[in-house]
């Protein structure tokens, strides 16, 4: 349902040879993904490969210099209907929660801001209470965080509002970049599980960034690697071992070795 | 946010203050004992009296009664100054935040240009070169004072655009509108309260001094500036004179200078509420 086709992205670079110059350093080259309804697909590498960077071209706030997102055969960047498609149907979760929400608001309002965009969707009010108990019952909070201001909620806690809030939007596919890396070894667990039950439940198709395999081996259908901009492996999570990528190899070993000593 | 307000002592008092100092100012006319513009030469330098209560200056006005005449122009005109420098700062910071690119480019090369002249001398300049009126006096104000703003919220769009709950508002397609009103503007507000109320204060004495030099308000409409103007002629002779007006320039503008810090705790909310 979401399609990337040869996406091409460059930045200014900071140094310059010459002054006023436009080098221009290429941060992702010639990206192509296809994204099934339903399905999990989870986008590895390491840092500064360009992840986000690729989130962000894929939820339509960075133009990419050559190449084109499709929402349902849609052309996002080139069209209005495309883009307002992809608006309605994408919603994303981001790796800094602390960033994520607003200061100045309460937990209701950062929930609000979903609902209406679901409202906006459906062309009428939702305008009920309920809404917002229901969506801190998904995320396994309940309504005594409703009038709570984010930086008086844990990390965890408040992840799990930024996820209310991605699915308040009712959207059919959810962006999550690195959404759980900085949360506690206990907290992932209790997020990922969340977000299973989430993907059952409103049938909803996830991409998943993220720098950590065994997240993606919990949660994904397929796995992409990502290394310098340039996807080196694309396959089914079941047959990662085949990998003949280094960096997919090196992330492999690495496992093991640790769940060797885990077991020793 | 009120409770936050009611809190905070140092808000309610300041704000009070300026607030009661504005009410007296509306209503002058129901509440000054005297006309503040008759003369009465037999009965100059009256001391602190039942029918005077602040006593008579050099002309033998009620000089409670030009106190209280007095706030309209002093706090009114410093409110247009700000009002103006906010709209017009405003306005260019956020072209030049919002559309980046030449846009940007020009508004703030000018803006530099305009932060590199001494602002009072600028003032004068200005006032020298429209000639002396009141409204030239505002103009010279807010024609000083706008790029400080422009700069400032240029600044806290361009802190403010790319953070995450901003990001999150253009990728599931929030209106523009609310993305500026409910997400740029209160976080930019905090940082601009606190300017605004200092500047608010710094705009009163530069009022205050231009009517004192005689560039400003002209005689005999009581003005704070201009009172003082008057009296410093009869400074030995009758120095009570100079005393109300001071204090009441003095008072004004702290409570503008206290309010601002207090805005700046309530605002932020971050701030544990005791
Ligand atoms: N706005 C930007 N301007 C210039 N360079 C950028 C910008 N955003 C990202 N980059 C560069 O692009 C590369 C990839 O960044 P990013 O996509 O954030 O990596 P990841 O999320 O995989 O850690 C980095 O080298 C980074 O410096
Ligand atoms: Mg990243």
């Amino acid at each position: 349902m979401l399609e990337v086709k040869n996406v091409d992205v460059s930045f200014r670079s900071e140094r310059q040879t010459r002054i006023f110059g436009t080098d221009r350093t290429q941060v992702l080259h010639d990206i192509s993904i296809k994204v099934d309804k339903g399905s999990c697909l989870g986008i590895l590498g390491e840092s500064g490969s360009g992840k986000s960077t690729l989130g962000r071209v894929m939820c339509g706030l960075l133009k990419p210099d050559r190449g084109e997102v499709y929402i349902q055969g849609k052309p996002v960047y080139e069209s209005r209907a495309g883009k307002k498609q992809l608006q309605q149907s994408l919603s994303i979760v981001f790796q800094d929660y602390t960033t994520s929400a607003n200061p100045r608001f309460r937990v209701r309002d950062i929930l609000k801001e979903g609902i209406m965009a679901y409202e906006r969707k459906l062309g009428k009010k939702v305008g009920q209470e309920t809404e917002y108990e229901d969506l801190l019952k998904t995320v396994g909070l309940d309504s005594s965080f409703l009038m709570r201001y984010p930086h008086e909620l844990s990390g965890g806690q408040l992840q799990r509002i930024c996820i209310a809030r991605a699915v308040a939007c009712r959207p059919e596919i959810i962006l999550f970049d690195e959404a759980i890396s900085s949360l506690d070894a206990h907290t992932q667990v209790q997020v990922m599980d969340l977000l299973k039950e989430l993907k059952e439940k409103l049938s909803l198709t996830y991409i998943f960034i993220t720098h950590d395999l065994t997240s993606v081996t919990y949660i994904c259908d397929n796995v992409m690697f990502l290394y310098k901009g340039r996807i080196t492996e694309y396959l089914p999570v079941s047959r990662i071992s085949e990998s003949k990528d280094t960096y997919a190899k090196q992330l492999l070993n690495s496992i093991i070795v640790y769940e060797d000593e885990m077991t020793a | 946010m009120a409770a936050r307000f009611l809190h905070n002592k140092t808000a309610v008092a300041t704000v009070t203050i300026v607030l009661v100092i504005a009410i007296i100012g509306i209503f002058a006319p129901f509440i000054a004992p005297n006309d503040p513009f008759k003369a009465d030469i037999m009965n100059k330098y009256a001391p602190y009296s039942a029918q005077y209560p602040l006593g008579t200056d050099n002309l033998g006005r009620c000089i409670l009664s030009r106190l209280i005449y007095g706030i309209r122009p002093t706090l009114g005109l410093a409110v247009l100054t700000m009002l103006g420098t906010l709209g017009l700062g405003g306005l260019m910071g956020l072209l030049a935040g919002y559309f980046r690119g030449m846009t940007e480019e020009i508004i703030m090369r000018v803006v530099d240009v305009m932060l590199s002249f001494p602002s009072q001398i600028m003032v004068f300049a200005v006032v020298a070169l429209l000639g002396i009126n009141v409204q030239n006096v505002i103009l010279a104000n807010v024609f000083i004072k706008w790029a400080w703003y422009a700069r400032m919220i240029r600044t806290g769009v361009m802190q403010y655009r790319d953070k995450n709950f901003i990001q999150f508002s253009r990728c599931i397609g929030t209106p523009e509108r609310f993305i500026l009103i409910r997400h740029l503007m209160p976080s930019i507000a905090s940082d601009l309260v606190v300017l605004a109320s200092l500047d608010i204060g710094w705009a009163i004495i530069n009022i205050s001094t231009l009517s004192f030099l005689g560039l400003g308000v002209q005689a005999p409409t009581p003005e704070w500036g201009a009172m003082l103007n008057e009296a410093k002629n009869v400074l030995t002779s009758n120095p009570t004179q100079m005393i109300a007006p001071g204090i009441a320039i003095v008072v004004l503008v702290s409570a503008f200078n206290l309010m601002g810090d207090a805005l700046r705790d309530i605002l932020d909310p971050k701030e544990v509420n005791a």
